[in-house]
């Protein structure tokens, strides 16, 4: 057993050793595997920035409360009488005899877009004085907080990134609203950067919405009182509305662009690996072809079959390593962290996101770059592995 | 010509490379067909648009409504040909995961408006007839099964019924329309909507306009936002081709990132194909000597080696380019995310195009190499 490990080894590093020989040919599978990894770890990374933003927004110890049929704020209505029943509910957090609530309006505003110049729906949140309560992650980092009743605003750090005209101390016009611009925040990187937030009664006013709200978002003194809180709501006869935890409400938001950006980004990584894999078999009986002389000695010197055929998968193995580390650190250099944004179907409204490679997805790749060399170098190894001795020594 | 069979002699020699060769262009190009086919579905929309169509909608956002009272003035302007106005309903169907366009229509000046609908003479009257009811895309019916006449309940997200949260709706009449068109909406009346519904009465979500002339476009769209100004809903008027384009850049630069992913399978693939070529010529040198003894001009070998590259890529890259074309000819895998789904003939030509490419340039050096060989070095070698 030693004896067939120190074959394989010694017939392996030979192989390995003589590749700059046939430089070209293993460039061409390494290039081939490597490109696979790139589109299959950046598309992929957009699916994961966008889930990223979607799910760090929700906290499982808020609950957002929407009228029932709506399958998102967008689509929701609370009357200001029900908001107020809605904040008399047990479970929420109170500071004394406040509730830790916040009744919101959630409606767009059309900026352009830096990048394309467009007109985009921007996100634009009417929030209660009680909102930087509800969500304790948003902190402030450039400027103040505005100031209830008046017709200030602040941004949230991706919004800036991403839309024009939109920069601290601007001046946002809109047909009869005007928003001054006088902070901008950060929440942790999710979604709630990629929006706008003033005073919800300013909102109120400017979109007509008489004394209604769309959603009201409130803190739990725990996330186990999730369920008193729904219970009381949801049986309650004054109102008809639906409970949801916050994170579970956003990343139900993001399955279905996760989903599609899966399905594609697995269908494109499939077909190119195909290629690759064909890329690497042609590379790979090039190797064989071109070392069977060296081979055939080998095997009439005593080394048995076994070893010829694991040091060619090896071989072919190696350049899908090199190849799929070379092309996860293109793919993480090139795309991390690369800003953008993109349309929320569900509520028509912008969502910014910053590209994640994960190490999960490198690994992914890496994996999938070792499977092609595998599958790659097997009909090879074969063939390698039953050349048959006394024809090969005879060839040129 | 009289040399294609020395051509074709010649990569019949390695079978196993000719073949994995083929294969890798093959999947490269069945590969392109599949991204010019998403890519298609996100321009289809922007490239039908029609030219003499201009959207108006509230300045403040698309999510605003406008007065119903507008139409009249839109209606009276000098240059308006036809007006008319769309609600966006939301709604599902069964499951909140089954969402499709929902949209309350004036049915006649729509599709007046939209003559590439195709709607049956005979349901287009029992649609008219019906106030309660829908005119459906052939797509979301098959997605759905629904017939001509059947109950369908759609499940209110926006505008709920003024009792309970369900609406219903008679099929009458089912659209068709030529691959370009997205025959995945649902249209309903918009006086049985404006009735039936809690409040907004007589408000309507966005107007498409038919103008008399379409180079007047940005001026007409001027002229119409000026009506309204100062008005409690200001509006916006663009083309409809503006609008759509907008709302494509919403999603956000899609094109763009299907032709890097192109640009990266082509280039591995150039890469497969000349080191194919390049194995190619170095262990025929001799024969190549040969072929110059006998009187070959240093052209023809070129030619030789580059019709063996150009046949390659054309074998394989046609194939798949016929293949994708049948295939995605029958229809989309999946109407609801593409609800267009075309190769269109102008990306099956660019295909062709970049076959011939990929085999001109993967041949190119090879070919170079086998035209420049001496024969007397190349006799020598061995």
């Amino acid at each position: 057993m030693l004896g067939w490990i120190a074959q394989t080894l010694a017939v392996t590093s030979l192989g390995i050793r003589n590749i700059p020989q046939r430089l070209g040919s293993s460039i061409v599978a390494v290039v081939g595997i490597a490109g696979v990894v790139i589109v299959f770890v950046a598309v992929l990374s957009i699916g994961e920035g966008f889930k990223a933003a979607m799910t760090v927004a929700g906290s499982p110890s808020r609950a957002l409360v929407m009228r029932s049929g709506a399958d998102s704020e967008m689509t929701s209505g609370i009357t200001g009488p029900e908001a107020e029943v809605i904040k008399q509910a047990p479970g929420l957090l109170r500071d004394g005899n406040r509730p830790i609530a916040s009744s919101e309006l959630y409606v767009l505003v059309d900026l352009n877009k830096r990048s394309t110049q467009t007109a985009a729906n921007v996100p634009l949140r009417g929030i209660e004085p009680t909102a930087l309560q509800v969500r304790d992650e948003v902190k402030l980092v450039e400027g103040r907080m505005f100031q209830f009743g008046t017709n200030e605003a602040i941004i949230g750090r991706s919004a800036v990134r991403q839309f024009a005209g939109a920069d601290l101390g601007s001046e946002i016009r809109s047909g009869e609203l005007k928003l001054k611009i006088v902070g901008i925040f950060t929440a942790d990187g999710s979604v709630a950067e990629s929006e706008i937030w003033a005073d919800t009664r300013l909102l109120q006013g400017a979109y007509r919405r008489g004394n209604s709200y769309q959603s009201v978002l409130a803190r739990l003194d725990s996330p186990a009182s999730f369920d008193a809180f729904k219970n009381w709501l949801t049986t309650n006869p004054q109102l008809n509305v639906q409970v949801r935890r916050e994170n579970e409400y956003y990343s139900a938001q993001s399955t279905t662009m996760t989903s599609l950006i899966h399905g594609i980004g697995y269908a494109i990584a499939a077909l190119m690996g195909i290629g690759a894999v064909f890329g690497a078999i042609l590379t790979m009986y090039t190797a064989v072809a071109s070392r069977t002389r060296e081979i055939a000695t080998l095997r009439a010197l005593g080394f048995n079959t076994g070893s010829v055929l694991v040091s060619v998968l090896t071989e072919s193995m190696a350049l899908a390593v090199f190849g799929g580390v070379i092309g996860g650190i293109i793919a993480y250099l090139g795309f991390n962290g690369y800003q953008t944004a993109t349309m929320n179907f569900q509520t028509f409204s912008q969502v910014a996101f910053a590209f994640a490679v994960t190490p999960a997805l490198l690994i992914q790749g890496l994996s999938y770059a070792i499977a092609m060399g595998f599958i790659g170098g097997l009909l090879p190894a074969i063939r390698a592995a039953r050349l048959p001795i006394s024809s090969a020594l005879r060839e040129l | 010509m009289k040399f294609l069979p020395l051509v074709w002699r010649n990569l019949l020699r390695r079978k196993v490379r000719t073949t994995f060769t083929l294969l890798s262009i093959f999947v490269a190009f069945v590969l392109y067909a599949f991204l010019m086919t998403i890519r298609t579905a996100f321009s289809m929309g922007v490239e039908v648009a029609g030219v003499d169509r201009l959207m108006m909608m509230h300045k403040v956002s698309l999510i605003q409504l406008l007065p119903i009272s507008y139409m009249r003035d839109i209606q009276s302007t000098p240059g308006v040909k036809l007006v008319s106005h769309n609600t966006w309903f939301g709604g599902t169907y069964q499951d909140n995961a089954n969402q499709f366009a929902v949209i309350a229509v004036d049915p006649e000046p729509y599709l007046a408006l939209y003559p590439e609908f195709k709607v049956p003479p005979d349901q287009l009257k029992t649609w008219l007839a019906d106030r309660q009811g829908a005119l459906v895309g052939r797509d979301v019916a098959a997605r759905y099964g629904w017939k001509l006449g059947d109950k369908v309940p759609i499940q209110a997200t926006i505008w709920r019924p003024k009792q309970g949260s369900t609406w219903f709706f008679n099929v009458d009449a089912i659209y068709d329309g030529d691959k370009t068109i997205d025959k995945t909406n649902f249209f309903f009346r918009y006086d049985y909507f404006d009735e039936n519904r809690q409040g907004a009465y007589g408000q309507v979500g966005w107007y498409i306009i038919k103008i008399d002339d379409p180079s007047q476009a940005a001026a007409m769209a001027a002229k119409l936002d000026a009506q309204f100004a100062n008005s409690a809903a200001e509006t916006k008027t663009s083309t409809e081709k503006a609008f759509l384009q907008g709302f494509v850049n919403q999603i956000g630069d899609v094109s763009s990132i299907m032709v890097a992913i192109l640009v990266a399978v082509l280039f591995s693939i150039l890469l497969v194909a000349a080191n194919t070529m390049s194995q190619a010529v170095r262990e025929r040198t001799n024969e190549l000597a040969v072929l110059k003894t006998l009187g070959f001009s240093n052209g023809l070998v070129l030619m030789l080696v580059l019709a063996e590259s150009l046949f390659m890529a054309l074998l394989g890259g046609g194939t798949a380019l016929a293949l994708a074309w049948v295939f995605i000819s029958r229809g989309s895998l999946n109407n609801a995310f593409l609800p267009v789904f075309l190769l269109r003939g102008r990306d099956v030509a660019i295909g062709v195009v970049l076959c011939f490419l990929l085999g001109s340039f993967a041949g190119a050096l090879p070919a170079a190499a086998a035209m420049r060989l001496r024969v007397t070095d190349a006799l020598r070698r061995n």
